[in-house]
């Protein structure tokens, strides 16, 4: 995303002139979602059907090409098409529409560079500015393609910086009875990953292939593309084979995907990306909570007491916050979360949003969205709510007795 | 070993294992060619690992033996999983060689035998292979058979359900045949296959609703869908109507065969193969259950069980396995830790969970599956165990 003015900075942002913002890559609508919040409003370009009575009392159906400006009462982020959709209702009115009327914009990467302008309604906040800043930086490494599998399953995925997009799902039967019968089933089996992954990715850009799977099912599907290539003199195969990795990873599932982009090779090829640093960022995480030493702690409570302690801080403390978390808040959680992020950010601390579009933002996902590691331990912290939950818990066991 | 044991039953004949030496030697491998009766498929030949579950069928005096070899390797695990998941006792088979055992036992031995007993097979036979490397050593074999009861002890075998057998799978000593070798003369108990037959195996439940797990697919002569596998509870014969979960398709048993063998009906604990009619084979895939349709299994795609931690568990992503079905899926909750051994709630809703703790867990899978209370799977993450469990 880019600035709509050459002006406008970072640093001297008008709350009452807006943002505007040109949209000039398909990936500019996953951060347009992370922008955009409920209760902000937003000005672009949008198609509204309008009916028309004409003189004689017949009615005429049209699209019109207009800008409207409309307060956000939710968005739809389609991963697969790029698209955002933005419901909410009019809020200035025009020659089609009135105010208060229900509209939906639909944000998406066009030929021309799209403008849209966004007001926030709680302001630009830490928060927002990190959201932006990440938006609007420049020279992204291209996405990777990785088909990670195992024998009968294939998931063909497309990593870009800030997500993973699970592109097609490959499930096919490989009967294990006759060596005859299993050959064939393989067979099949690699050619559907491979017309697959020649549709649903673009391979004309230069970019690397990723090759996962436990045993030498990645293996074996690297010759076949070999050997397609060499059978049909498939100049552009044999590129895409040259530049495929293959790594080891232990099933077939999206989620493995964390072990492929841990392997050395990757990590050479992918150096410096966010979807890498991630991964280690929640590696290292995983790793204390194993310890058990108090300075790992998930779930919004404890977080948000060890905060308040000063433990994340200078030295090594860093606050992980999946940005799904801010998305769906109403103002007021929101300021409360923010002003964790802030204190953070004065105690020298770091602090991570995590795509929860990567597999690593998933796993956060699993710990409540919300985790930190701390530069000092502290103990039981959770202490406090296991009170709370011994109520309610036992209130659960009742029931489940006259039941 | 496998390879030997199958020619001293003479399930496979000398010749076969001369021609296969003869294969593998053409590619260098001649030492393999016993491994290769077990071995079929051309991948796990030419690279010198077993990689699926291979099964064999042999017959003592008093009793038949469906073998299954199942895989050593760590990416292989969740053939092995499917392999334990049909087995009434394992032999678990460990290398005496000097530094062979004690690096078998930090990696798989280890991981095998808690992933057994946690798939609910009780008996274990401990077949220290390779004794006469070491001149069949008393000591050694003493020694690996000390640190291994501890060690399955810890693993909630009991004592009379582990047996020692020393034995060579070069030569077949202690297999079929007892040791002629004057340096193994110490050695007066029963042999492996002595062994195996005063195994009792566990009682069926056969009066429960049928429970088929599907362990393969595959079109015959007889019928497009033909499907393999244990019948886990209960019972079928020719005719019957079965219902598919989790696809909720029906179908109708023509036919059966039992060891290869046509058979009106089936019962528990026996490997069987049905052959379906009125059924799309789209409906039937590899881990589906094929149960009584007026007592079918439920679907589900979040269930709690009772774990065994092997390794820390928190919410996590998690692979499940059960029998041959595998699905992705992630731990969302940990209600509570509970006592090994009243089950009773000690901690509620505990950060984490420890190894060697059972607590109650909540696993939410991608898919929806065929579950009910009572099943054992098996949780692995990032190529390790992590933990095993009774489904609530």
């Amino acid at each position: 995303m880019r600035f709509a003015s050459k002006k406008q900075t970072l640093e001297a942002i008008d709350e009452q002139a807006g943002v505007s913002l040109l949209i000039v890559e398909p990936e500019d609508m996953w951060h347009a979602n992370n922008l955009i919040a409920a209760g902000d409003v937003v000005h672009a370009p949008t198609l509204r059907k309008v009916i028309t009575t004409t003189s004689t009392g017949s009615n005429v159906n049209k699209s019109v090409r207009t800008s409207l400006s409309i307060r956000v009462k939710s968005t739809f982020f389609d991963p697969l098409a790029s698209e955002l959709k933005v419901s909410g209702t009019v809020v200035e009115e025009n020659e089609w529409v009135s105010i208060g009327q229900h509209h939906t914009i639909t944000l998406k990467y066009e030929k021309a560079d799209i403008k849209f302008t966004i007001w926030k309604s709680a302001g630009w906040d830490t928060v927002a500015l990190q959201s932006l800043k990440e938006a609007l930086s420049e020279d992204r490494p291209e996405a990777i393609a990785a088909v990670i599998m195992q024998e009968g399953l294939a998931n063909i995925c497309l990593i870009t910086e800030n997500r993973t997009i699970l592109k097609q799902r490959i499930e096919s039967a490989i009967p294990k009875r006759r060596e005859a019968d299993t050959t064939r089933a393989v067979s099949s089996f690699f050619d559907k990953i491979l017309s697959h992954l020649r549709n649903t990715i673009d391979f004309s850009i230069p970019r690397t292939l990723l090759l996962a799977s436990p045993g030498f099912t990645a293996q074996d599907f690297r010759s076949h593309m070999q050997s397609e290539a060499t059978r049909a003199g498939d100049k552009a195969l044999q590129h895409i084979v040259k530049g495929a990795l293959v790594v080891h990873s232990s099933t077939g599932h999206v989620h493995s995907l964390n072990e492929a982009l841990k392997s050395p090779e990757v990590q050479r090829t992918m150096h410096g990306t966010k979807a890498a640093a991630e991964t280690t960022l929640m590696d290292q995480f995983h790793d204390r909570m194993r310890k058990d030493d108090g300075r790992a702690w998930y779930g919004t409570k404890p977080v948000e007491k060890a905060i308040a302690e000063g433990a994340v801080g200078r030295g090594g403390g860093v606050l992980l916050v999946n940005n799904a978390f801010f998305r769906s808040m109403d103002v007021a959680t929101r300021r409360k979360y923010v002003a964790l992020v802030d204190k953070v950010k004065a105690d020298g601390g770091e602090v991570r949003l995590l795509s929860s579009d990567h597999p690593s933002g998933k796993r956060l996902e699993g710990f409540g969205g919300i985790a930190a590691l701390l530069t000092y331990p502290l103990f039981d912290l959770d202490e406090e709510d296991d009170d709370d939950e011994d109520v309610q818990a036992g209130g659960d066991g009742d029931d489940a007795m006259t039941i | 070993m496998m390879g030997r044991l199958l020619l001293d039953v003479k399930v496979v004949d000398q010749r076969a294992v001369d021609k296969l030496r003869k294969e593998a030697e053409t590619i260098g491998k001649g030492s393999f060619a016993l491994a290769w009766v077990l071995d079929q498929r051309s991948e796990e030949r030419s690279r010198g690992v077993t990689i699926d579950v291979a099964s064999n069928r042999f017959q003592t005096e008093s009793t038949a033996f469906t073998i299954l070899d199942a895989p050593g390797h760590q990416d292989f695990i969740p053939n092995m999983i499917a392999g334990a998941s049909q087995a009434d006792f394992a032999i678990l088979v460990i290398d005496a060689n000097t530094g062979g055992f004690e690096s078998g036992l930090r990696g798989q031995t280890r991981e095998h035998a808690l992933l057994i007993r946690s798939m609910g097979v009780s008996r274990v036979i401990v077949a220290i292979n390779k004794l006469d490397m070491v001149a069949w050593s008393q000591g050694r074999f003493e020694e690996i058979k000390n640190q291994m009861a501890g060690f399955l002890a810890a693993a909630n075998f009991q004592h009379k359900n582990i047996s020692f057998v020393p034995v060579s799978g070069l030569h077949g000593d202690n297999l079929v045949r007892r040791s002629t070798d004057p340096a193994a003369s110490w050695y007066t108990g029963p042999t492996l296959i002595e062994e195996l037959e005063n195994s009792e195996p566990n009682a069926r439940a056969l009066t429960n609703p049928l429970r088929m797990t599907v362990s393969d697919v595959y079109r015959t002569m007889q019928s497009p869908v033909t499907v393999s596998g244990r019948i886990d509870a209960g019972s079928l014969q020719t005719g019957d109507a079965v219902l598919v979960q989790p696809s909720g398709e029906k179908a109708y048993i023509k036919s059966v065969l039992v060891d290869e063998a046509p058979s009106e009906w089936a019962v528990a604990g026996q490997n069987a193969v049905l052959h379906l009619s009125h059924i799309d084979p789209i409906h039937v895939r590899v881990g589906d259950i094929v149960c009584d349709p007026a007592r079918p299994v439920p679907r589900a795609d979040t269930f709690t069980l009772k774990a065994l931690a092997f390794d820390i568990l928190m919410p996590m992503e998690v692979a499940v396995y059960r029998g041959r079905l595998q699905v992705g899926g992630r731990i969302v909750a940990i209600p509570a830790l509970l006592d090994k051994i009243t089950g009773q709630v000690i901690k509620k809703k505990p950060k984490i969970v420890k190894p060697g703790t059972v607590a109650r867990i909540v696993v939410k899978l991608e898919a929806q599956v065929p579950l009910e209370a009572g099943q054992r799977v098996v949780l692995r993450s990032g190529g390790q165990t992590v933990a095993a469990g009774l489904l609530e």
